[in-house]
């Protein structure tokens, strides 16, 4: 490895690919959307460029206030229920003999493969009043007759709590296959029944890896623009439907471009902060 | 009474016998080694009396209790693992406090506790360092002192020394030994390290293929191994085959031994340790026991020479100190005397049983 830092263009070269990549596909889209975000709207067709905040301000209104809360703590509630379910399972998963593993990973790979939008439909016939589960407990004699579940909150919880699962698995994997089962054994052979050796060292000793992995299905859940109008109901909307609701339906760009910057800061404001928090950990 | 009994414990993993009905029974205060290869079934039968493993047969009893069903949390036996799992959150503190918090211990009692553990291994005013930062030794002794944290019956360790260097692994033995005969706690430590165990050891458990082959003091396995394997194992040793011809003399290759003790007829599995087998000059008188041969090889170790001999197409090894050391050299036609009090007699070929 080469210790010293790079001098001549040759050496810069490993580095040049990925510095374009994230130039032309992340630097320069971010760029124009922040250029449209102050840009003129001009009623009714397009907009000129320009330098107003108009669309910032018109941003602190208590309706999108409201939408931005609801949309942080939605997704929020999606990534903790998400990593509360993930962590016991892939931590049981990771203690599964091979063979075992490799077909739950491969199943849940597989359901990655599943659009945003077969996932939302799948989910609405399932808690639907004509097909859904409600019928099957009324056949059971648990219900009296078969309920409609969606639109609801719960339904568009479940659908997004569905579809972050896989990647929190997915993250969570690598760190829980790594821990030492002694940690665990030592735990039980010092008093600690196996619920309390999960609670006072499985959970403390990967809370590092918890922490990002709550970051990043967060993140995940805050993109979820169809879910929200495929299982929950117009005051379940989030920020990501109204930016698409702006941009397509309203011919409104720079306010939905508005809404787009913001948003990306404040996922980067929260990857920062876990980065901050990784640091302090490490001291 | 006995604090711990094993009575015909035994572990099978699907068509595979890890442990054969091992039974054995450890007085109050013995320091013992489970000694054997690698696979020979030594950690195996640990976990089981740390009731990590359930065993698929035989039970246990502490202080006449069973405890064959007692999950492990509620064995109150202290253990030290290979990998030492010290908890990787915690301060060497806190890790040893450990089992106090899980018991609801209050922190400043706890505090105190974990500190005046700490100043028992010597590390004193180390509780706040982390444990990433603590070198491979001071790990070791922390995680010695939250494995006596809560004053256990039983003090297990999985090959505790086997990540540290040599030199330091020696001092450690020593001073694990001083340790538990300051606390008198019954121990039992795992090890495929002979002079590890006949260094810390008041009982040597010596296992093979998942079978206890002998369980003694460490000089007895050493002067009086009860078969070819244990005898191999421990130290080395010189294995004589013989043929009982007249009852009382066996005719081994190179010649004849009159010795006590042999079966009366039959063959006759005999060893002899280097150090017990006397070298002479072929210009020597003749005696008894006295087998001729060719110097083959010599070679000084310092403390000891070592020589070896070719006796009718077996090779023999003789140990002797520098001062002793007769004046043949390789080529040399050599007589080579077996006390017959030297010779162990052990049962022909493997089982004990």
């Amino acid at each position: 490895m080469i210790r010293r830092a790079p001098r001549s263009l040759g050496e810069h070269a490993p580095i040049l690919f990925p510095a374009l990549m994230l130039v032309v596909f992340f630097v320069i889209p971010f760029g124009l959307m922040i250029a449209v975000s102050v840009a003129r709207r001009i009623p009714g067709g397009f907009y000129e460029p320009d330098l107003v905040f108009a669309n910032y301000e018109r941003f602190l209104s208590a309706f999108f206030g409201g939408v931005l809360s609801f949309s942080l703590e939605l997704a929020a509630l999606v990534a903790v229920v998400a990593v509360g379910i993930g962590f016991p399972f892939t931590y049981r998963l990771a203690r599964l003999p091979r063979a075992a593993q490799v077909r739950w990973l491969v199943f849940l790979l597989s359901i990655l493969s599943l659009s945003e939008v077969i996932i939302g439909f799948a989910w609405s016939t399932l808690l639907s009043r004509t097909a859904g589960i409600t019928n099957l407990l009324v056949a059971v004699g648990l219900m009296a007759e078969p309920q409609s579940l969606s639109p609801s909150f719960g339904a568009l919880l479940a659908g997004m709590v569905y579809q972050a699962f896989p990647y929190t698995v997915l993250v969570l994997y690598p760190a829980l296959a790594r821990l030492d089962p002694a940690l665990v054994e030592a735990s039980r052979t010092l008093g600690a029944s196996p619920l309390k050796a999960f609670f006072t060292v499985v959970v403390p000793a990967q809370r590092n890896t918890i922490v990002a992995t709550l970051i990043m299905a967060f993140v995940f859940a805050l993109g979820s623009y169809l879910l929200p109008q495929l299982l929950g109901r117009p005051q379940h909307w989030t920020l990501s439907v109204l930016i698409t609701d702006q941009a397509i339906y309203q011919s409104n760009m720079p306010f939905a471009a508005a809404m787009a910057v913001f948003l990306v800061l404040v996922s980067l404001a929260l990857v920062g902060l876990s980065l901050l928090f990784g640091r302090k950990e490490e001291a | 009474m006995s604090a711990l009994v094993l009575d015909g414990l035994t572990k099978r993993y699907g068509s595979f016998t890890a442990v054969h009905g091992a039974s054995l029974r450890i007085p109050h205060g013995q320091f013992v080694c489970l000694l054997g290869p690698s696979g020979c079934g030594k950690t195996t039968l640990l976990r089981m009396i740390a009731g990590l493993e359930e065993p698929s047969g035989g039970q246990m009893l502490i202080d006449d209790r069973d405890i064959t069903a007692t999950p492990a949390h509620k064995r109150d036996f202290g253990m030290v693992f290979q990998s030492l799992a010290l908890f990787p959150h915690l301060s060497a503190g806190e890790n040893i406090a450990y089992p106090l918090r899980i018991r609801g211990v209050p922190a400043d009692e706890r505090r105190r506790r974990a500190d005046s553990l700490l100043e028992l291994v010597r590390l004193p005013g180390m509780a706040d360092r982390p444990v990433s930062r603590l070198s491979g030794g001071q790990r070791q002794r922390v995680a010695i002192a939250r494995a006596l944290a809560l004053e256990p019956k039983l003090f297990l360790l999985d090959e505790p020394l086997s990540a540290l260097d040599a030199k330091l692994r020696e001092a450690m033995q020593i001073e694990l030994k001083q340790l538990q005969r300051r606390l008198g706690i019954t121990t039992i430590v795992v090890t495929h390290d002979q002079r590890e165990a006949m260094t810390m050891a008041d009982l040597v458990v010596v296992m093979s293929e998942g079978r206890i082959r002998q369980a003694a003091p460490p000089m007895e396995v050493y002067r009086r191994p009860a078969d070819a394997f244990v005898a191999d194992f421990i130290g080395m040793t010189n294995l004589l085959e013989g043929e009982v011809t007249v009852p009382g003399r066996a005719s081994v290759p190179g010649g004849e031994l009159a010795l006590a003790g042999l079966p009366p007829h039959g063959r006759a599995l005999l060893s002899v340790r280097p150090e017990e087998v006397l070298l002479h000059p072929a210009t020597a008188a003749g005696g008894a026991n006295r087998l001729a041969g060719t110097l083959s090889f010599v070679r000084d170790l310092g403390a000891s020479v070592e020589f070896r001999i070719d006796v009718a197409g077996r090779e023999i090894v003789a140990l002797t100190r520098p001062q002793d050391r007769p004046s043949v050299e390789p080529g040399a036609a050599v007589i080579v005397e077996i006390p017959a009090e030297a010779c162990v007699i052990l049962p022909p070929e493997g089982r004990v049983s």
